[in-house]
């Protein structure tokens, strides 16, 4: 309840107007220092920490800290600071910030600093603060690229705050679903505190079969999506919304459902692909008491890098000095033979069938599919993984991307049922598809569409998609072992992603590019989920 | 038969006849086209390419041209088109970025012709030049438009889109040189097909991907786009900015669009998505389809017309794997189905009510609304033919106009203003209410204000209930029945407002004039019985003279009490009898009763007596023991419209009732009510009312955009800080331009300039000037 009300109190600080975030502070400051006084004697007496007023205090802590290091806001950083400390001057334990900087991956100096970006992107940080209390780390690794981090905040904020369908509570509590699938704790921290905030029941918490019947029917097709969306029919539709007399769900909640799901599975993608830190006020994030990781936090673990390692990449560069431009060259080429080299129909869809064979000896670490289907609980991990496409080709036909494609078909869909977010959706992919600075590392003017596309359509062709008028063997051209190691992972089982895999691939390449590598991966992930979601629906209504 | 020869005749040498037919395709059809004779169509998808034979009867398979044992995806085609010059001549759009043209001519059984492998990208659309026999016009999604000379192997001009996909690409039929394109952003732009370096013209269409367009096969001007907005529309291109001068929304995402042979406003559509049938449009009545073809079970993916001059054959393709030759005489025509009546309420109350005429000419009595009869004349033809024009249908509107006063929400907004919802304790408050809506003639409201009043407040303590008393029930009987009796009558005839229900009955009348004698002549009355506050009030709001027979002439006052319990218990019941009693009131018995001289009062003694029968109850009843009868009763009045009195009660009763009523109920009604009284400007009661409501979502009402953000009367500038100084120029910025003192309370200034001050300087100075006091040239303006 006390938290409850100190989170109502952070909100005038996303205020515009300096004069009402000076006010608020100034009643936050109050606050904490009423509450550090009332505390000391309790602590002097029973020195027990896990007192509840206690942690209450280490709660407000944390978000203080949190402010001081992310607010966009100049002045509330400076408060923030400045009132931390004052209250450890006066003896109190004070959190500090566990790691360094908004990704594992990527080293802090290169990520924009809050305190140092232009107008544009300040301005996104603000509306992004305002609408969220918070700015996450997610925004601030992409904010190498504030055009498509617009965009992409834009969509989520609507997707999860405006009109739409479903109740606040079940929006988040689908975010929770569809990131757990990936046991990316980063996205499951964020939003079991979201989904608190709106009145969640705690209860839901505990595992699916807590939450209404409603959301439990959604599993399926969630862990379907995340690993094999190829595997999803019209029946898995029919069922959510005819079987189930009063747990069914109208078409415009599963799409809203569903963009939700595909959204978060994608996100869990980027979140490890970019190995996102835990939220300063997050557990895992700040080190505050003994540095034991909380039921959620299993990102440490599962990448097995806790630490910052600095690697020398000296050795590394020179042996691989050239690589760049062995990219370009190979690209140069491809572009010009292409009109002499004429390759016969059976010998394109051969590429396009090795392209998806080789994509699946890519991981080295073998998935087996275990019978056990049922996930009962949203956070437990279950054996149904990411199965290569190829292996049961023979009952799934190909994806044919021109008989139903996002622009033609999926947009109509989505706009229909659920309008505003096809045209946000429809934004967003084309901004992460066009966006390029015609640089690749240090080299100017290049025309990256090529490699773009590559990237993109090696993804679509890991789920089965294919496009008639692409010669899949640019595919082997362009993209190497080590980068398509780390495409796969990503993409399918992205909880494996390891940091040595993100400095193995490009190195030459500076961080913002990869970064870049990793927005497309994830919007290429979420347009092909959606499109086999979209297109059950399209063959339920017809 | 008769029209039949009619086409023939307009046709000349060839002949078509048919009827509607489909034939089953093996795979999924991506688009269709006709040879010039209208006797052949070429179907092309994915997985097919055949040629079919129009028959009298059926379609026939004339030719598979998917030959070879290799597939190949030059076989995969997007589009396909015949040759309008020559017979044997056809060309596909390949998936895979190939321009293909076959050649029937071929006496092997491949007929492939040329290849051109230039796209990078899928090809769209392939589109023959009307005229010239080797010319042809590709787009594809790579951005870039080619045009081949089929004599050449290789492409002779291409056109750049600057990487934006080409969706469509079609010769213009009068322009020799003219083609147009449409794109995937929404821009539709204009080329000379002699000069490759740039367009000709260019304009955004739609929002969103222009999937296909049209040239009007007459008209040199027009160009019909469809888009994925939903759109269709027709583009006059002669001026010198293409003006957009008929728009068509469909339901979905269109995807071809056709003009209709012969006919100058007819077009024909089909969509992408979710939608299956074919729609023709008049584009001039864009609100509902002239003619519709429902056939296909999948999204139609090809529609084109048999004949270049036959608009009664419309041939089409689907993913359903059919191809069906649709007889215009055959179309559904949603217009019949269409309801031609219609009703709605006008702002103040007013009804208007559009019928068919021939409905209304047989109901006498209605006259029709001036100007609402017209006829839309369409077509000119000497002898128009039935199946080509829109049906008419000439509806009669009629207007119901309440008359103003009986309109009127005067009491509304009186009610609003005068009633007490805090600040007084309970029973003032409903006796005060009770007052108002006396006043206002709404004795039912008045009466339920005291009966809450009797039923929350402390019971007065006093065990003496004597059954004697039984004479208050027959009151309280007639009271209720008194009370139902207009409100029966309201929902009768709902436009018309309560103060009309004095002069409907002439029983009801009578009793409201007792109502106002009394009121005046035993004003004394009153007091003595608010001191006990029991139920003796009701019956004297409307039945003075029975009131004064017992409580005056008969019983002391403070045995009223007990009285007050019984009546409670008749109250219960009656929100479950009104029906059945105002059909009593007419034929029950006159049973001769204490008061003669209200003759329509009499039936009342008859159902009180059946009352007395009823069982008897405790005289200690809690307060509690209401609520579900108080929560009848404001869903009642709440789902009559009369919020109001829902709200209130729901404020006045604070505690007593709240936990009763479900919050989602509450914040509706508070919502409902909060409107209202800011549709009718009552800013300040609704502030009231957001302020004392208990729900969490009405109250934060008042915490929202509670910023105003103004700017310094010096400096122009934005204040940004708080306080009277601004931070930029030091000056006070809140002075009274007129007495330039400080202005601290009702400060007013003008929008425009900044300038203002004490509300009452302001006023005097604009009753003689209209420009700013503060000297600064601006006419002021305040609302």
């Amino acid at each position: 309840m006390q938290h409850q009300e100190s989170l109502g109190r952070w909100d005038g600080l996303g205020s515009r107007d300096a004069s009402s975030r000076a006010e608020a502070m100034e009643f936050i400051c109050q606050e904490v220092m009423r509450k550090v006084e009332a505390i000391e004697p309790i602590k002097a007496a029973t020195p027990a920490p896990g007192s509840s007023s206690n942690s209450d205090l280490n709660d407000i802590l944390v978000h203080l800290l949190m402010l001081s290091r992310r607010c966009p806001f100049e002045d509330v950083r400076g408060r923030c600071t400045q009132l931390l400390r004052d209250i450890q001057d006066l003896g109190i334990r004070i959190p500090r910030p566990l790691g360094s900087g908004p990704s594992r991956f990527i080293p802090e100096k290169e990520i924009l600093q809050v305190s140092k970006v232009d107008a544009s992107t300040q301005a996104i940080f603000e509306d992004a603060f305002a609408a969220l209390h918070r700015l996450d780390n997610i925004s601030l690794v992409m904010s190498f690229h504030p055009q498509y981090l617009g965009s992409f905040l834009r969509t989520q904020h609507y997707l999860l705050q405006m009109d739409g369908p479903l109740p606040l509570h079940y929006r988040h509590y689908i975010c929770i679903m569809a990131a757990a699938r990936h046991q990316c704790s980063y996205l499951v921290n964020l939003h079991v505190n979201d989904f608190l905030h709106v009145g969640g029941n705690t209860k839901w918490l505990n595992g699916l079969n807590e939450a209404p019947q409603k959301l439990q029917q959604l599993g399926e097709i969630n862990k379907i999506l995340a690993h094999r969306p190829w595997l999803l029919t019209k029946e898995h539709i029919e069922q959510r919304l005819l079987k189930a007399e009063e747990h069914s769900w109208s078409l415009a909640e599963l799409i809203h459902a569903l963009v939700l799901l595909t959204h978060y599975h994608s996100l869990s993608s980027f979140t490890f692909g970019c190995g996102i830190m835990p939220e300063i006020n997050c557990d895992g994030g700040h080190t505050f008491r003994p540095p034991s990781v909380s039921q959620y936090c299993v990102c440490d673990i599962a990448n097995g890098n806790g630490h910052a390692n600095h690697h020398n990449d000296l050795l590394g560069n020179q042996e691989m000095c050239g690589e760049v431009e062995e990219l370009m060259e190979r690209m140069k080429q491809l572009q010009e033979c292409r009109d002499d080299e004429e390759a016969s129909q059976e010998e394109m869809a051969t590429r396009f069938e090795r392209e998806k064979t080789e994509s699946m000896l890519v991981v080295t670490e073998d998935e087996e599919c275990v019978p056990s289907r049922d996930i009962s609980r949203h956070f437990e991990d279950t054996s149904y993984g990411y199965q290569d496409f190829s292996r049961r080709g023979e009952q799934v036909p190909t994806f044919r991307a021109q008989d139903y494609s996002w622009e033609d078909h999926g947009f109509s869909l989505v706009n229909r049922l659920y309008p505003d977010v096809g045209q946000m959706l429809d934004e967003k992919f084309q901004m992460a598809y066009n966006l390029t600075y015609n640089t690749m590392a240090t080299h100017k003017d290049v025309d990256t569409s090529m490699l773009r596309r590559a990237i993109w359509n090696y993804i679509h062709c890991m789920f089965g998609i294919r496009y008639d008028d692409y010669d899949y063997g640019e595919i082997n051209q362009l993209l190497d072992r080590s980068f398509k190691i780390y495409i796969k992972t990503m993409v399918c089982s992205p909880e494996k992603t390891t940091k040595r895999m993100y400095e193995s691939f490009w190195r030459q390449f500076q961080h913002s590019e990869k970064v870049h590598v990793n927005l497309l991966l994830m919007e290429a992930r979420m347009q092909a989920e959606l499109l086999y979601a979209l297109r059950a629906i399209t063959r339920y209504m017809t | 038969m008769e029209k039949m020869s009619r086409v023939t005749t307009a046709l000349g040498s060839s002949s078509i006849t048919g009827r509607t037919m489909f034939c089953h395709l093996d795979a999924p059809a991506n688009a269709i086209s006709v040879c010039r004779d209208a006797a052949q169509v070429v179907v092309a998808g994915r997985n097919i390419f055949k040629i079919y034979a129009l028959e009298e009867e059926q379609f026939v398979e004339k030719l598979n041209l998917r030959v070879g044992r290799k597939p190949s995806l030059n076989f995969s085609c997007a589009d396909v088109m015949w040759h309008q010059m020559e017979e044997n001549l056809l060309a596909t759009a390949a998936t895979n970025g190939a321009v293909v043209t076959w050649n029937l001519g071929k006496p092997s059984r491949n007929k492939q012709d040329q290849l051109f492998t230039e796209h990078k990208r899928t090809v769209n659309k392939v589109c023959f030049h009307p005229t010239e026999a080797y010319m042809l016009l590709s787009g594809s999604q790579d951005g870039f438009m080619k045009c081949f000379d089929l004599r050449k192997k290789e492409s002779v001009s291409t056109f750049s889109g600057q990487s934006e996909s080409v969706r469509d690409v079609q010769f213009s039929m009068k322009d020799y040189f003219t083609f147009a394109a449409s794109f995937e952003n929404g821009n539709v732009q204009l080329w000379d097909i002699r000069r490759p370096d740039r367009y000709e013209r260019m304009f955004t269409a739609h929002t969103g991907p222009v999937f296909c367009c049209d040239w009007h096969p007459d008209d040199r001007g027009w160009l019909a786009t469809g888009g994925r907005d939903k759109m269709v529309k027709v583009w006059d291109m002669t001026t010198n900015r293409a003006k957009e001068i008929y728009c068509v929304q469909t339901i979905a995402s269109v995807a071809r669009v056709k003009w209709r042979p012969e006919k100058k406003f007819h077009l024909a559509t089909c969509s992408m998505m979710v939608d299956h049938n074919i729609y023709v449009w008049d584009i001039r009545r864009p609100f509902i389809p002239f003619a519709t073809f429902e056939e296909h079970k999948d999204v139609t993916t090809g529609i084109v017309w048999r004949h270049q001059h036959d608009p009664q054959y419309l041939l089409s393709g689907s993913k359903d794997s059919t191809l069906y030759q649709h007889m215009f005489k055959d179309a559904t025509r949603p217009v019949d189905k269409a309801n031609p009546e219609g009703l709605c309420f006008g702002l103040m109350g007013d009804l208007a009510f559009a019928v068919n005429e021939s409905l209304v000419s047989s109901d006498g009595g209605r006259k029709p609304y001036p100007g609402g009869d017209r006829r839309y004349p369409f077509f000119s033809f000497k002898k128009p033919n039935p199946t080509e024009q829109f049906a008419h249908v000439s509806s009669a509107l009629s207007v119901f106009e309440t008359d103003l006063d009986s309109s009127r929400m005067d009491w509304f907004v009186k009610t609003a203003q005068l009633y007490l919802l805090s600040g007084k304790p309970f029973t003032e408050l409903c006796d005060h209410n009770a007052t108002v809506a006396r006043e206002l003639k709404r004795p039912q409201v008045s009466t339920t204000w005291t009966m809450l009043r009797i039923m929350f407040s402390d019971p007065a303590p006093g065990p003496n209930h004597s059954l004697s008393k039984l004479g208050g029930l027959p009151l309280m009987n007639s009271f209720s029945m008194k009370e139902m009796g207009p409100e029966s009558r309201l929902e009768r005839c709902k436009g018309e407002s309560r103060q009309d229900n004095i002069h409907l009955e002439p029983g009801n009348s009578h009793i409201s004039n007792n109502n106002e004698e009394n009121e005046e002549t035993e004003g004394s009355d009153g007091p003595t019985e608010y001191m006990f506050g029991d139920a003796e009030l009701d019956d004297d709001d409307l039945y003075p003279l029975e009131h004064d027979n017992q409580t005056v002439a008969e019983e002391p006052m403070y045995t009223l009490p007990p009285e007050a319990f019984q009546l409670r218990h008749e109250i219960i019941d009656n929100p479950s009898v009104p029906e059945h009693l105002q059909q009593d009131k007419a034929d029950s018995p006159h049973v001769s009763g204490n008061e003669a001289e209200v003759a329509c009062l009499t039936p009342i003694e008859s159902f009180s007596l059946i009352s007395i029968s009823q069982p008897l109850y405790s005289p200690h009843l809690h307060a509690n023991f209401f609520c579900p009868i108080v929560r009848e009763m404001l869903s009642h009045y709440a789902e009559r419209g009369d919020v109001q009195m829902a709200v209130s009660v729901l404020i006045v009763l604070g505690e007593k009732i709240r936990k009763e009523i479900d919050d989602l109920t509450q914040e509706h009604w508070y919502m409902s009510y909060i409107d209202l009284l800011q549709r009718f400007e009552l800013w300040n009661v609704s502030n009231e009312v957001i302020k004392l409501s208990t729900c969490s979502a009405i109250t934060c009402l008042n915490q929202t955009s509670t910023t105003l953000h103004i700017n310094c009367s010096n400096c122009k500038r934005p204040m940004s800080n708080k306080g009277w100084i601004c931070d930029r120029c030091r000056q006070c910025a809140s002075a009274c331009a007129v007495c330039h003192h400080v202005v601290k309370g009702l400060f007013v200034w003008c929008q425009g300039c900044s300038h203002g001050g004490h509300l009452e300087h302001i006023m005097n100075w604009l009753k003689n000037n209209s420009h700013c006091p503060a000297g600064c040239g601006h006419l002021c303006e305040y609302t």
